[in-house]
């Protein structure tokens, strides 16, 4: 049983491709057809932008004085993080539906359903980031790096937003029903997204807390793509290890929430019943 | 002729609550069988272990020869499964809902659009298939639910109460399309609630209560193993049920059964139309009036009541939600 032939491995995994790449399809057929969701997820970003640069804005003091330049990463992070919790209330519904038991008694590889979902999640993240960068810029927010560096960013926003996505994608399988994925999957990004340096420098905070900010992955991520836009004059890192090394950590906060939730909602995939 | 599916033994558990207590059945090839039974008897766990969607805690399951457990993707290759609820994407059209089960049984591109047509015409949903299937009716649903779970040409399917909630239209449609898949050599295997659709469809019914088998066999030998005939009478308004008791005491020589709401007397007979002859003869001789009078076979209903204790209509308790049974789970952990 454990050891397979390298044929039937192959096949394998041909198969996983496969069917993760029609259940994306599947997905990516919603988008036109269901426009409400999208609209809303770019509205939310939106609002954020909008309400942190003018309401807040005036009263957060960030040294070099461009909190709008010092913002974006910071909404950049939380709309990826908010995402991934989408992936959760989908997989939730397809439970409800009974889509989950009709997927689970096909041949199909066991992994492809949530890989499905997760990407194609994924390419939803591109259009929301294209959108908001377009916000951004038209309330004065600027790059000051190489192409080659803005592009690195924003491939970071989306390594961790597939990790967000995993997270998701567990938390979806585990609840009861669509309505609890709706709550269980966002309640608990709103203490993540604020306890970091997205809105706010960290420096204003209590020491105890900014260790734990520091160490936030949503931190590192935020840091990590400050420094590639080139909004970084305005944040310390403050001797924060985690911060100072923002990029590595971030890519291997990423790599371990992909691993370790994938395993998890894998392994309860396997399991899952729609009732 | 093979044997298309066997189950020995499962047992299933959640918490202290029983699902499958040791149930065993047996389907031959291009038969069906009906299971019988009220909700929570254990019909729809049976089925979610024989289609490897769970694991039973103990007993053994084999589906088109392979072992659930142990080759669950050759069983899942060989199986069709519609249940209870239509599984469908509300948001793709008839058509893709078709050609993406296609795909994920690796039919090829190909094939599974010629594989949809096909079953979009088969199912006359040829011109609702290029809408999406949230404007589709109930039995529209159904229809595509059915029709995705023969995708692959499977030669065992598993139907959970395919006619639950459809009009008695629709149903006698899905009733057709059912008997059709058999005569082209399909093993189905069943569930209903309904004492009639088992009665129409399946070639063996097997009752099932608590988890288990309680009886089985065709229509007929589970009729017979009630008895013979009844006698079936209604008294008219007026007339004293206890003269009618007397008279069919005599007839039957046993107390009849006495329904005083609806005035209505039971009692098993040996003889046949002679004994309805008789029993107009006394009846009248003892001034009782007759609303109705007949002889009839035990309907499945007097199979269930006779067998469970109870009609099969009741409702037993069982844990159906999500959240009841991880509840059970964990208190067992």
């Amino acid at each position: 049983m454990t050891l397979l032939a390298p044929e039937k491995v192959s096949s394998r995994l041909s198969h996983a491709v496969n069917d993760s790449l029609v259940l994306t399809m599947r997905h990516l057929r919603h988008i036109p057809r269901i426009p409400e969701l999208l609209v809303f997820s770019i509205v939310q970003p939106i609002m954020f932008v909008l309400l942190f640069a003018f309401v807040f804005g005036g009263a957060i003091q960030v040294a070099g004085g461009g909190y709008r330049s010092y913002l974006m990463a910071g909404i950049f992070a939380q709309t990826v993080a908010f995402n991934g919790a989408s992936t959760g209330v989908g997989l939730a519904e397809d439970m409800a539906k009974g889509l989950i038991d009709r997927f689970r008694s096909l041949p199909m590889a066991r992994s492809a359903v949530l890989a499905g979902r997760t990407l194609s999640d994924l390419l939803r993240t591109v259009l929301i980031l294209i959108v908001m960068s377009v916000c951004g810029l038209a309330v004065g927010w600027r790059t000051h790096t190489s192409a080659l560096s803005i592009t690195g960013g924003f491939l970071l926003l989306l390594l961790f937003g597939f990790a967000m996505s995993w997270i998701g994608a567990w938390i979806g399988l585990i609840v009861p029903s669509t309505e609890v994925a709706n709550t269980a999957g966002f309640i608990w990004l709103f203490p993540l997204t604020f306890m970091s340096n997205a809105f706010v420098p960290i420096q204003t905070m209590p020491s105890w807390l900014q260790t734990v900010v520091a160490w936030n992955p949503i931190s590192a991520t935020v840091q990590a793509v400050r420094t590639a836009f080139g909004n970084t004059g305005v944040a310390p890192t403050r001797g924060f290890w985690p911060l100072e090394h923002a990029a590595v950590v971030s890519v291997g906060w990423s790599i371990v929430l992909i691993v370790g939730f994938g395993v998890l909602a894998v392994r309860r995939y396997r399991t899952a019943s729609s009732r | 002729m093979g044997v298309a599916i066997r189950a020995e033994g499962l047992v299933k558990r959640y918490g202290s609550v029983v699902a499958l207590d040791g149930m065993s059945l047996q389907v031959e090839e291009a038969t069906v069988l009906g299971l019988l039974g009220p909700n929570g008897a254990g019909k729809t766990t049976a089925v979610r272990v024989l289609t490897t969607l769970l694991d039973p805690d103990s007993g053994t399951a084999e589906v088109a020869g392979f072992d659930v457990r142990r080759h669950p993707d050759e069983v899942r290759r060989r199986i069709g499964l519609s249940g209870q609820y239509a599984a469908i994407d509300e948001y793709l059209t008839g058509r893709e809902n078709l050609q993406m089960v296609g795909r994920l049984y690796h039919l090829g591109k190909a094939h599974s659009r010629e594989r949809a047509a096909e079953l979009l015409e088969r199912f006359d949903l040829v011109d609702a298939g290029d809408r999406i299937a949230k404007t589709y009716s109930g039995g529209m649903r159904r229809r595509l639910d059915l029709a995705a779970s023969l995708v692959a040409s499977p030669p065992v399917l598993f139907l959970d109460e395919p006619t639950t909630g459809l009009d008695p239209r629709s149903r006698l449609g899905m009733w057709d399309v059912i008997s059709g898949l058999v005569r082209d050599g399909t093993t189905v295997l069943l569930t209903t609630q309904y004492l009639e659709e088992a009665d129409r469809l399946a070639d063996t019914i097997a009752v099932v209560d608590h988890g288990r088998v309680i009886a089985s066999g065709t229509a007929d030998e589970l009729k017979s193993q009630v008895g013979g005939d009844r006698l079936d009478l209604v008294v008219t308004a007026g007339s004293p049920l206890e003269t009618a008791a007397a008279v069919l005491s005599a007839i039957c020589g046993v107390a009849p059964t006495v329904d005083q709401h609806s005035r209505r007397l039971l009692g098993p007979v040996a003889g046949g139309a002679g004994t309805l002859i008789e029993a107009i003869r006394l009846l009248d001789e003892a001034g009782v009036g007759i609303d109705d009078l007949a002889l009839r076979r035990p309907s499945l209903d007097d199979v269930f009541l006779s067998l469970t204790g109870h009609h099969s209509e009741d409702e037993t308790v069982a844990p159906t939600s999500r959240r009841q049974r991880r509840q059970a789970e964990r208190s067992t952990s």
